[in-house]
């Protein structure tokens, strides 16, 4: 048997066990600022949270009650019209840059893509604001969704290239070598194969686009009142805890930690989600041989 | 490096009933180039009807572009030019009014790698069907149980219809490909090394199923097994690279498989079957 | 060289087949000579040696055998090692004919012989040189020389011929010197047999290096013309 010298076998160990605490303090540094908030946020939030912070609208300062039916339902409509714009653009431009990517036009698109995704939310909200609130002259839901829709597109665009690519070029080829054509096979084959995929990258889209607050402040503005028609601003969750936060009242402020404690546990669910679409996924379809 | 002339074969020497069939295909001067690189050159090749072929050579002669030469499949590589000419039944595939996926539907390929699609084992043959407009549920039925049958898998699946096509062995995941594409009765079936992937039990099965599937279509094998090729096919087509430096490929000989690897003509297919090639 | 194991493998049986070769040369010339000089000593020494011959022949087989299992061999290779089968049985009958004249030896016992042998001899040395050049053709794989030396057949059916006529009128002269008459008859007829053997010999060589079989039938019109 070879045995390394005592002492470097030593050393050795040390350097390692000296590296793994540094990890494990890296590790640490980053996830107890995050459990801190999450813990706090808690505490501060879940005394106001009961059924009735669901289901009843805003009361005006000082009487006592009320709750956020109109700002869920206000992020439901904005977000779903987000994702009704973003999904099938979205997917399409992403199969569009997988399967021509030597393309110019495939080049123009990735490039595009990085662009958009690196411009700040409120730069998007002021342009939404100059497009579409201005010459309609009023907020609306429907700018909000629209907004919220050019969040979304970079990541479903990445993920859905990314997805993509992912799904082997056997299947590609094989769905050809039967006859069909590239359009039946992109539909039939190579999108179900992504599918799963695609979808965690909506999840990820959505949970952003519920968090963004800036552009909502220029597009859907915000509404006290309970509102489902898209051409009137509405209020949505991430709006509602700045109109809340900033106010001087403290059952105000309550509410405000109320709802961030709703908008986290919103994300953590759509993040736990999409995580357990992925392992559901690896371990359920098989394997390739 | 001399240039071998294309083989004469083509005038049928007649030595015995089995040249007399007909062919299925004919491969005329056919060379296939990716941008500038010369990967096979003026190969010439009668394909017979009803009769296994096989492609044997050196890794990296050619063969599988001489193989997917068949079914336009090199189409799919940017940069990829075909000259001379590939004739199924007489009428040349390579021309411009042609329908590639019309093509494809007749000459049918099973790859190297096992590859069903993420579906069921149903909707795994019965995808080339529903191509072509068939979607009554009981003639799906009909036709994937016979397709099944076909590739010896149906009473090992017959109960799990409905299980994805990935949860198979890999021997059972290549005849469920071969089922897939014998569902939509191609005249051609192209073998790229069917049986690379699998154990050697495996093996021996896809080669049996082989033989029973030449009595209806016409197969063409690419492999690297020598004893397979021996084994198996009716015809063998020696391929070699006839240029070192340009490193292309082409056919150096061609007859039937007793013939080739019994009393090979060509030293080279000599020294490639005895298995003393560099 | 790649497929060195099974070169020095096939070379090894191709020595074994001139080992066995030379094995039934030397009991053909010593079975005869033993004849010639009624030395029943070497008579029982040959039948000894034919059982050596019969167990290289076996050996022989054996090897192939393997070969033919582990290597997969093709073409020529495939053809040499299928025709030394062949040529290890022919060699095997041929000292089966060797010891055959042994024991015509033996059962003649005291008799003494009906003539001093002259043709016989002359026939085991001329089977035995067509037998040694044929595995030199062989060894050398040169289809010239194994092409002629079938041809050389009829110089031993023309001795076989005289020894037969001679040894009839023995017999018409004197009826009762049938058996020993009938035990030399027998005696030129497993020489006459031997050279038979040879020709199949020559067929293979030649189908080795040329992947053709091709009977090269000696003309039996002689002896047709005597029935």
């Amino acid at each position: 048997m070879i045995q390394a010298a005592p002492r470097r076998l030593q050393r050795r160990k040390l350097t390692n066990l000296f590296m793994l605490s540094l990890c494990i303090l890296a590790t640490l540094l980053v996830v107890t600022p995050l459990l801190w908030i999450i813990g706090y946020v808690i505490q501060q939030g879940l005394p106001a949270i009961n059924i009735s912070f669901f289901t009843q609208l805003p009361t005006p300062v000082g009487v006592p009650g009320g709750g956020i039916a109109n700002a869920l339902v206000g992020s439901a409509m904005t977000v779903g019209l987000g994702l009704l714009i973003a999904v099938p653009i979205g997917a399409l431009a992403g199969i569009y840059a997988a399967t021509h990517s030597e393309t110019s036009l495939g080049i123009a698109l990735r490039f595009s893509t990085d662009v958009i995704s690196g411009v700040p939310s409120i730069v998007m909200g002021i342009f939404a604001y100059t497009i579409i609130v201005l010459p309609q002259r009023h907020f609306s839901a429907f700018s909000g969704g629209v907004v919220l829709a050019f969040i979304m597109l970079p990541t479903l665009i990445r993920t859905t290239e990314e997805m993509i690519h992912l799904v082997p070029k056997s299947l590609h080829e094989g769905s050809l070598a039967l006859g069909a054509a590239e359009w039946k096979t992109s539909l039939s084959i190579i999108i179900p194969a992504a599918a799963n995929g695609i979808l965690t990258g909506v999840m990820l889209a959505i949970a952003r686009a519920a968090g963004e607050a800036a552009p909502m402040l220029f597009t859907a503005f915000g509404n006290p009142f309970f509102n489902l028609d898209f051409r009137q601003p509405v209020a949505t969750l991430p709006h509602t805890i700045f109109v809340y936060a900033i106010a001087p009242y403290d059952d105000w402020h309550a509410k405000a930690w109320a709802t961030a404690l709703v908008l986290i546990s919103f994300v953590l669910l759509l993040n736990i989600l999409a995580r357990l679409i992925t392992w559901w996924r690896m371990h359920h379809i098989g394997t390739y041989h | 490096m001399l240039k071998t002339a294309p083989i004469a074969f083509l005038v049928n020497k007649n030595n015995g009933t089995t040249m007399e069939k007909p062919q299925k295909m004919a491969i005329e001067n056919l060379s296939v180039y990716y941008r500038n690189f010369r990967a096979i050159e003026e190969v010439n090749l009668p394909i017979y009807a009803q009769s296994i072929t096989a492609i044997i050579g050196p890794s990296g002669c050619g063969k599988s572009t001489l193989l997917r030469a068949l079914n336009r499949m090199n189409d799919l590589v940017p940069g990829s030019r075909t000259e001379g000419q590939v004739y199924l039944d007489g009428a040349p595939i390579y021309a411009p009014n042609v329908d590639v996926v019309e093509i494809r539907r007749r000459v049918g390929m099973v790859f190297q790698r096992p590859n069903p699609f993420p579906k069921s084992i149903y909707d795994n043959v019965a995808y080339g069907p529903r191509l072509l407009g068939i979607h009554q549920r009981h003639k799906l039925d009909e036709i994937v149980e016979r397709a099944l049958i076909a590739a010896a898998l149906w009473d090992e699946v017959r109960d799990k219809l409905d299980q994805s096509g990935l949860s198979l062995s890999g021997g059972q995941q290549q005849r469920l490909c071969i089922a897939r594409a014998i569902a939509i009765q191609p005249e051609v079936i192209l073998m790229d090394e069917p049986a690379s992937a699998l154990d050697p039990i495996a093996t021996l099965k896809i080669e049996e199923l082989m033989q029973e599937l030449k009595k209806a279509f016409t197969i063409v094998i690419v492999t690297h097994n020598m004893q397979q090729a021996a084994r198996v096919s009716d015809y063998t087509a020696m391929m070699m690279l006839t240029d070192q430096a340009e490193r292309s490929g082409t056919v150096i000989e061609f007859g039937e498989t007793e013939q080739i690897f019994l009393n090979p003509k060509d030293k080279r297919t000599e020294d490639y079957v005895t298995g003393r090639f560099g | 060289m790649t497929r060195k194991t099974f070169e020095e493998s096939m070379q090894k049986v191709k020595q074994d087949i001139l080992r066995l070769g030379k094995m039934v040369e030397e009991a053909t010339l010593k079975s005869v000579e033993a004849l010639k000089q009624r030395d029943l000593a070497a008579a029982h020494a040959i039948l000894e040696m034919d059982k050596q011959i019969n167990q290289l022949r076996f050996d022989i087989e054996r090897e192939i055998m393997l070969l033919i299992a582990t290597q997969q061999p093709m073409a020529r290779d495939l053809r040499f090692l299928a025709s030394c089968f062949e040529i290890a049985s022919e060699l095997e009958r041929m000292g089966d004919y060797a010891k055959g004249i042994a024991v015509i030896n033996l059962r003649m016992g005291d008799q003494p012989l009906l003539k001093p042998l002259i043709d016989i001899p002359r026939m085991a040395e001329k089977a035995t040189d067509m037998l040694e050049r044929a595995l030199q053709a062989f060894m050398e794989e040169d289809i010239l020389t194994a092409q002629q030396i079938p041809l050389e057949d009829d110089e031993i059916d023309a001795l076989y011929n005289q020894v037969y006529r001679e040894l009839m009128t023995y017999i018409i002269a004197a009826p009762t010197t049938i058996e020993r008459a009938n035990y030399l008859l027998w005696a030129a007829h497993n020489l006459e047999r031997m050279a038979d053997r040879i020709t199949n010999i020559c067929e293979r060589t030649i189908f080795i290096v040329t992947g053709k079989i091709e009977e090269m039938d000696v003309s039996y019109d002689e002896l047709d013309e005597k029935k």
